[in-house]
């Protein structure tokens, strides 16, 4: 494993330790790190590994939340319901990939975008089972009061989280993690050495969908009520591409720590820019990617170069 | 000899332009056959309609008493069918032994990746590139990257190789070794299709000479035969001998 891995096993494990210093607000903040990270880790798989932008982060968060919320509002416990959201998430994304995918580039990213739409539709128009745009009340599990609540969907999001890196450190390291690499360099050459491109993409887009539905599943039983303008909420897909350019595309460690600097950011911009806070966080990310274009990570390698050439 | 490919009657159409017209072929085990014909002839194209790139409008391919016309590119690649591109095609960023280590791990079912890694060496050392192994392949010069796609192709263990203009671009010592390569390829035994513009390298290394013009089978035969042949002349040699003249002149 190397060593940017370890860090980032070590930097989820510090965070694990957050219920220690806080109370309900930094948890909710918290939570929302985890759920930030869980969907740049994810769209890292497809996005900075295989090199296909996908916008359909919201979808399958979306697509997670119904299905989680729908199990839990029927009755079913949690720990069913995750794994289901997460399970489905994987299988629906895996064959929508296998059509999407043979697009590329640009269309691509329009195709996942739409995905999004379609969900929302569905979720819209199947009033019985998901009260359409009314939205969707997901009973309370029984409380033990805010505190206890707030630090145990805490620990449920940071458990996401954790399985998701393992599961992006696993793949960076394995036969699926180099293939996916070969067709984000070229495609063509990835075929020409029988290489089953269309299989690994939809692998890849699968798993980038799976935790984010799990997540779904989670803030589904976290928030008690969700609706489709909610979690179809297209900034999902947007916020995913944005951590994973500010922290550095394909490093999962980049894109871990991407994800907690632009939670930052938008939380500090928030408070104090309360009317303009999506202009001034938009000029912060532009800023950013213009100055770093490789992200954070590229840093530490920069000031290296810096001192090499005053040598 | 054995039969190795066998194309019946494949045509294939893109839009208007009707790239290759019933071309009819046999190869046959051990042989290096050139594929030669002017520019725009189809060359490309029937090595892309056998590998599956841009499978056949008609007719049949057969390889190794198989139809492969419709078998997707990963496929024939495993069956053993290999190529290298005319313009290069490297995985850029990787190191030029991650990039024969790749061939080998996805064309032979199974194969782990340290020892992909080793085949790896192994390929890179015949095609003199052992020095540059961790060597980022867009660093690579030309030559270079033209023996990557050779070493590449041999890691996929082919049955068949195309061999797509390994030498446009190159100079002439490059030239002389590169035909060194394909003559001990050869003697191991493969079979080889190139495609060639350099008659002197075809002549070099080939045992029977294949002509395509306007997407046309116009000869197939013996070097001296064909080189006799007079639609070759029109279509093809004379042309280029004028092309020579008019440079000159």
């Amino acid at each position: 494993m190397t060593r940017a891995n370890l860090i980032l096993l070590a930097l989820i494990a510090c965070i694990a330790a957050l219920p220690l210093f806080g109370g309900a607000y930094t948890l909710r903040l918290g939570t929302i790190a985890c759920m930030y990270a869980i969907m740049a880790l994810s769209w890292n798989v497809v996005g900075g590994f295989a090199g296909y932008p996908s916008f359909a982060t919201a979808a399958f968060f979306g697509l997670g939340a119904y299905i989680g919320g729908v199990l839990l509002a029927r009755g079913a416990p949690l720990t069913m319901a995750i794994p289901i959201a997460g399970i489905g998430s994987f299988l629906i994304a895996a064959l929508l990939g296998a059509a999407l995918l043979r697009l590329r580039g640009h269309y691509f990213a329009i195709a996942s975008l739409s995905l999004i739409e379609v969900f929302r539709e569905l979720v819209n128009n199947a009033t019985d089972l998901t009260g359409g745009g009314m939205g969707l009340n997901i009973p309370l599990a029984a409380s033990a009061g805010v505190m206890a609540d707030a630090t145990f969907f805490f620990y449920l999001m940071w458990g996401v989280l954790l399985v998701t890196a393992a599961m992006v450190i696993a793949v960076s390291m394995s036969k699926l993690g180099f293939g996916l690499s070969c067709i984000m360099q070229n495609e063509t050459a990835a075929n020409m050495v029988g290489l089953n491109t269309t299989l690994y993409k939809s692998i890849a887009f699968g798993l980038s969908a799976c935790f984010v539905g799990a997540a779904g599943g989670v803030y589904a039983a976290w928030v008690h009520y969700i609706d489709p303008s909610d979690v179809f909420d297209i900034l999902y897909s947007v916020k995913p591409i944005v951590m994973a350019l500010i922290g550095g595309l394909g490093s999962p460690l980049g894109v871990t720590i991407g994800a907690f600097v632009y939670l930052g950011l938008e939380e500090v911009v928030w408070r104090n820019y309360i009317q303009i806070h999506s202009g001034v966080l938009g000029v912060l990310i532009v800023l950013l990617l213009l100055f770093l274009p490789h992200g954070l990570t590229s840093l530490r390698g920069w000031r290296l170069w810096g001192r090499a050439k005053n040598v | 000899m054995s039969e190795i490919l066998h194309l019946q009657s494949v045509s294939r159409r893109f839009g208007g332009l009707q790239a290759l017209r019933d071309v009819s072929l046999t190869v046959n085990k051990g042989e290096v056959i050139g594929l030669i014909g002017p520019n725009g002839a189809g060359k490309t194209t029937l090595v892309n309609v056998v590998t599956g790139v841009t499978p056949a409008t008609a007719g049949t391919v057969t390889f190794d008493g198989q139809d492969i016309t419709r078998v997707k590119t990963y496929r024939s690649a495993r069956l053993g069918l290999s190529r290298t591109f005319q313009i290069v095609q490297p995985f850029a960023q990787f190191s030029a032994l991650d990039n024969v280590a790749a061939a080998a791990l996805f064309s032979q079912p199974g194969e782990g990746l340290k020892a992909a890694r080793e085949e790896a060496r192994r390929h890179l050392a015949f095609v003199g590139l052992e020095a540059q192994s961790g060597q980022q392949a867009a660093t690579l010069t030309l030559a270079m990257r033209k023996r990557l796609e050779l070493a590449k192709a041999l890691a996929m263990r082919p049955k068949l190789l195309f061999l797509d203009e390994v030498n446009a671009g190159l100079n002439s010592a490059e030239v002389e070794r590169a035909t060194e390569l394909i003559h001990q390829l050869a003697a191991d035994g493969i079979t080889i299709v190139m495609i060639e513009h350099l008659m002197k390298v075809v002549l070099n290394v080939c045992s029977r000479i294949v002509v395509l013009h306007n997407g046309q089978l116009i000869a197939d035969g013996q070097p001296r035969d064909v080189m006799t042949n007079p639609a070759v002349i029109e279509a093809y040699l004379g042309q280029q001998y004028a092309q020579r003249v008019g440079a000159h002149g």
